[in-house]
């Protein structure tokens, strides 16, 4: 496991922070079907001394409803309370891994198991919305333009890396995606929910915004006073990134990813590829987080996601996460593949419940 | 006089907490007013009996102040009498009175992309010009700079298995052996496999670092090296909860230094790539101090009870990294460390790439 320590005690505490409150259905029976979040007590986000809006402090994005919409709810956005109920305990149950329903295999590919699940990744959206995704209509991401025979290739290598990842047999360390590596992990743009660590603490100080994601330990420090973007030439893991207030929301617009693979989410193009993020203060303890991705050289449209982030008891600390000083998978990763070479094995299709190469 | 008193109570904090020797070789006017190896201000702690003398001064006011005046004598006078009566003393002491510009809460400033100029990562004692590794490839690429010391008194106060222990891990500082997880640490340089530096090594890396300073009881600092940051948490009581690469910081203000404590760092880390190191007993004390606009002196002391002898100090200036527009850009190095570390895991004949 890629996760040390010091993850796991965040784990504990979150664990132990959220163990009382009944894991299902917690919130949605008092509210209407689809009741937004706005139809909370309405109470004034506050500002900091110097005038912009407060978004200080650590905040928590997990939940379990997907980015896409499952193909079974098609038509259907928004969820009464029965049928989130219901959806609640399906997502539940497909992502919890203290299932032993697979086989051997599986137990053994489903080893991040419920110790490392963070609880409020089991709980859909207060809005019972069945997407993250909000535009298209269809809460699913558009269709994809036809790409280039360049990318085409990279695409098939990435999945043939992916392949022998997944049946236990990389060649090297670059068939495992960055966030196995410890390259980039929820740090990158898009922020989505995932097992574990889902807290972003937020600072903020006389024309910048800084947000450090858990995982892995970067800081982006977003500059408001509208300086241009880095030159073309010049890319980072985390792209380049500006800020700027429009009302109430934090507006931040990054653009400068560099083209290793997989940096750039869902194998889009660096040098086309622009993610605008809206972070609103909605009331003391929740911040609506929205991001929309433009790049024309892979959808055939924009599309727009939303989340729900949730203030963290500010009593709570937020822990560093070492990802890759103590990554002893890489190394059992390909010593195993070694030795199964010896015995072997070849890449055949994966085994059920494998874990997936982290992509993103 | 009331001037001479109030100056004297601003003074009194910022002098007695700087405490021993913080001042270098013959700089600090006051050096000859103790016991060689001593300080006024250690000597005025122990008759006080608290180590935290100079919160008391602070909170008590004059009734404190005036016992610890009375007690420090003809030497204190003399030591202010000099050129640090805005009350910057130690390394900080050479620089003309400045009072820092103010965030809302009224504390100093800190806001900014800094940067050390020494060349302590090579060895924070004094070194001379060297080859470096692998002279037959790397030329004149790979040589490393002379530098003096940053360490006050010269040399570290090592226990003599420590010494030797330092100089193994110079030797072997290279050696990179990843192949059991027992053996995962145990040699080379923390910096030679990207990892986190911890403190305080990751103030005079060769890369600057961004303080963002805000209203909140949380600073953040956010290094350029493999992107490590810190929280430092503003008043927080009680220990670290848990190990860390970059440890755990609790800050407080004396005056306009920003004092930070950081104990629980993980005791792999490293201090320079000379193999200077420490335990899991490891505790810093760090000062950073506005000294003009443009500057900060930092100081850092050290104890490690396993591995030195005694505590002991560094101190070196910050500066303000002043190209308009700068920003700090990543250094995520572990993409750069994979082939070292990992390589000799690949498939034989495997694609390489």
């Amino acid at each position: 496991m890629t996760s040390r320590s010091a993850t796991s005690l965040a784990a504990l505490a979150v664990f132990a922070w959220l163990a009382p409150a009944p894991l299902v259905g917690q919130t949605s029976s008092a509210k209407p079907a689809g009741s937004p979040k706005s139809a909370k007590k309405a109470s004034t986000p506050g500002r900091t001394p110097w005038g912009d809006p407060d978004l200080q402090g650590v905040w928590n994005d997990a939940t379990s409803t997907p980015l896409q919409r499952p193909g079974e709810l098609a038509g259907k956005d928004v969820l009464n309370d029965e049928e989130a109920a219901d959806f609640q305990q399906q997502t539940a149950q497909g992502l919890t891994r203290d299932r032993r329903d697979g086989g051997k295999d599986a137990d053994v590919n489903r080893a991040y198991n419920e110790h490392w699940m963070d609880a409020r990744r089991l709980k859909i959206t207060e809005d019972h919305r069945t997407s993250l995704i909000v535009d298209p209509a269809d809460g699913r991401m558009p269709p994809l333009v036809p790409l280039s025979p360049d990318r085409q290739q990279a695409r098939a290598m990435r999945a043939g890396a992916n392949t022998r990842f997944n049946a236990g047999l990389p060649n090297d360390v670059y068939d495992m995606s960055l966030p196995v590596r410890c390259i980039i992990r929820t740090d990158s743009p898009p922020y989505l929910p995932t097992i574990y660590n889902n807290n972003f603490h937020i600072f903020q100080s006389p024309g910048y915004v800084a947000i450090a994601p858990e995982m892995i330990h970067s800081a982006r420090i977003i500059p408001l006073d509208s300086r241009p973007h880095l030159g073309n030439s010049l890319h980072q893991w985390l792209g380049d990134t500006r800020g700027h207030w429009d009302g109430n929301t934090l507006v931040v617009e990054t653009t400068n990813f560099r083209s290793d693979d997989g940096v750039v989410f869902q194998g889009g193009n660096p040098a086309t590829f622009r993610i605008t993020e809206r972070f609103t203060r909605v009331d003391a303890d929740t911040l609506t987080y929205q991001f929309t991705i433009e790049d024309p050289a892979t959808w055939t449209r924009p599309w727009t996601a939303r989340i729900p982030w949730t203030r963290i008891d500010p009593a709570e600390q937020m822990y560093e996460y070492a990802c890759h000083e103590d990554n002893f998978d890489i190394v059992h990763f390909l010593t195993g593949a070694r030795a199964r070479e010896k015995r072997g094995e070849t890449v055949g299709p994966p085994p059920a419940g494998a874990a997936t190469a982290g992509e993103r | 006089m009331p001037g001479l008193v109030s100056r004297l109570r601003r003074a009194l904090p910022n002098f007695l907490e700087r405490g021993a020797g913080m001042a270098r070789r013959g700089e600090r006017p006051c050096r000859r007013a103790g016991p060689r190896g001593t300080t006024v201000a250690a000597r005025v702690g122990a008759s006080v009996g608290a180590s935290g003398v100079a919160r008391g001064v602070a909170r008590n006011g004059a009734r404190v102040g005036a016992n610890v005046v009375a007690s420090l004598g003809a030497s204190l006078v003399l030591c202010l009498a000099g050129p640090s009566l805005a009350g910057q003393q130690g390394p900080a002491a050479q620089f003309p009175a400045y009072k820092a510009p103010r965030v809302a809460d009224g504390h100093p400033d800190l806001n900014g992309i800094w940067q050390a100029f020494v060349t302590a990562n090579f060895d924070i004692g004094d070194h001379e010009a060297q080859p470096g590794p692998h002279p037959e490839i790397m030329g004149a690429y790979g040589a490393e700079p002379a530098g003096q010391g940053i360490v006050e008194g010269g040399s570290i106060p090592y226990q003599p298995w420590a010494l030797d222990r330092k100089k193994q891990n110079f030797a072997a500082r290279m050696t990179v052996d990843v192949s059991s997880d027992k053996t995962w640490h145990a040699v080379g340089d923390p910096e030679l496999k990207c990892y986190m530096p911890g403190v305080p090594r990751a103030t005079y890396m060769p890369f600057p670092f961004q303080i963002v300073q805000g209203s909140s009881p949380y600073i953040l600092i956010a290094y350029a090296f493999t992107s490590a940051t810190r929280t430092i948490r503003m008043n927080w009581k009680g220990d670290a909860p848990t190990d860390a690469w970059m440890g755990w910081s609790r800050g407080r203000w004396e005056g306009d230094t920003l004092v930070i404590d950081v104990t629980g760092q993980r005791e792999e880390t490293w201090l320079d790539r000379a193999g200077d190191f420490h335990s899991d007993a490891f505790h810093v004390v760090e000062r950073y101090t506005p000294v003009s606009p443009y500057h900060l002196i930092y100081e850092a002391t050290i104890e490690d009870p396993k591995v030195y002898t005694r505590p002991w100090k560094m101190s070196f200036p910050l500066y303000r990294r002043m190209e308009k527009n700068l920003q700090l850009l990543e250094f995520k190095c572990v993409p750069f460390t994979e082939e070292l570390l990992y390589g000799k895991f690949r498939k034989p004949n495997g694609d390489v790439k």
